[in-house]
C-alpha cells in the first residue's frame, strides 16, 4: 500500500511517526513522509527531519522524505490526491490535563477535505 | 496556549459539603473527594456503567483499568475532586485539574441521574471548592452540538473564548489575580 504520513513535529505527529514506521517495516507498505509547516509548533525542521531520520535508520526502513510548502492541510491533501496515495496518515491530536483528545488543526482540515482515506494515530 | 478570561470574578458559589432534594425527590449530597479507597471503588463502580454515547473527547475511558489510570491522574492530589452521593452511589463527579496558572474542568453525571438538576449544583459546588481553595481561572472544552452542556456552563457563568475549532472552549475567573 502506498501510504503518505504527514508530519508538522507536534508532540502526537512524533508519535504518529514511529508507530507508522513500525507498521511499515510489518506491513511492508510503500511509505513516503511529508514535513510541514505547523506554525504552532517549536520543532525546527531540522530538528524533525533528523528525528524522521533516527526512526527510519533505528527499523531500518526506507522512506521518500518531503518537504510540503504552505498551508499544512491543504498542501498533504493536493500532495496525496497528485501522487495517487492509499493512505494518508496524520497523528491523532493531543491530550488536555484532563485526558480529552483535542484534534490538531491540519487534521481538523485533512479530514473534512481528504478524497484519500484518513488514518489518524493514537 | 493564551486563553482569554474575563477581568470579572464570577458570583461565589456555596463550597461542599451540601445537600440538596434532586427532581426525582433523592437526597443527593455533595462533598469534596478526600481519597479513601471507598470513594475510589464507587467513583470506578460509576464510571464502569456510565453510557458510552456519553463519553466526550474520549472521556470517561470505557474499560476498567483505562478508567483507573485516569481516575488515578485527575484524582492526584494538586486537583480539586467534588462528588455527588445518592446514598453510598456516585451520581455525579466534577473535577478541576491543574494546567499552567487554570485549572481544566471536567463534569460527568451518570445516566440514571441526569435531567434532575444535579449537574448545576455540582458544577457550582466544584466552583466553590475552587474559589475556597485559591484557584483563580477555570476553562474547559465542549463538544458544540451539546446543547444541554453549553448552557449549563454559560448558566454558571462561563464564556465562550475559542469558537474557532471542532470544540468550544469556555472559560471563567474565581478570583483576582494574585488575590
Amino acid at each position: 500500500m502506498k501510504v503518505l504520513l504527514g508530519i508538522g513535529g507536534s508532540d502526537d505527529s512524533i508519535r504518529a511517526l514511529e508507530k507508522t514506521v513500525e507498521r511499515t517495516a510489518n506491513a511492508d507498505d510503500d511509505l513516503t513522509i511529508a514535513i510541514v509547516e505547523n506554525p504552532s509548533v517549536e520543532r525546527s525542521r531540522d530538528d524533525i527531519e533528523s528525528k524522521v531520520s533516527e526512526v527510519l535508520s533505528g527499523l531500518g526502513i526506507d522512506a521518500t522524505v518531503r518537504h510540503l510548502e504552505g498551508d499544512p492541510g491543504s498542501s498533504l491533501v493536493d500532495f496525496a490526491e497528485d501522487e495517487g496515495f492509499d493512505q494518508l496518515v496524520l497523528g491523532g491530536g493531543e491530550t488536555s490535563p484532563m485526558g480529552k483528545i483535542q484534534i490538531g488543526s491540519i487534521a481538523e482540515f485533512v479530514l473534512l477535505n481528504s478524497h484519500v482515506t484518513v488514518t489518524l494515530v493514537r | 496556549m493564551t486563553r482569554t478570561y474575563s477581568d470579572v470574578v464570577a458570583d461565589p458559589y456555596e463550597a461542599p459539603p451540601l445537600s440538596f432534594t434532586d427532581k426525582d425527590d433523592r437526597t443527593i449530597e455533595v462533598r469534596a473527594y478526600e481519597g479513601t479507597d471507598e470513594e475510589l471503588e464507587s467513583l470506578v463502580d460509576m464510571y464502569e456503567s456510565f453510557d458510552p454515547s456519553d463519553r466526550a473527547q474520549g472521556i470517561p475511558p470505557g474499560r476498567e483499568d483505562r478508567i483507573r489510570d485516569w481516575l488515578d491522574n485527575i484524582l492526584d492530589d494538586d486537583c480539586l475532586n467534588v462528588v455527588a452521593w445518592d446514598g453510598d452511589d456516585v451520581a455525579g463527579h466534577a473535577t478541576l485539574v491543574p494546567d499552567g496558572d487554570a485549572y481544566e474542568l471536567a463534569i460527568f453525571v451518570h445516566q440514571t441521574y441526569q435531567r434532575a438538576g444535579i449537574g448545576t449544583r455540582l458544577i457550582k459546588a466544584l466552583l466553590g471548592h475552587g474559589r475556597v481553595s485559591g484557584v483563580e481561572k477555570v476553562w474547559l472544552t465542549v463538544e458544540r452540538w451539546n446543547r444541554a452542556a453549553v448552557n449549563l456552563y454559560q448558566n454558571v457563568g462561563f464564556e465562550t473564548s475559542d469558537a474557532e475549532s471542532f470544540e468550544l472552549e469556555m472559560t471563567i475567573r474565581l478570583s483576582e489575580p494574585d488575590e
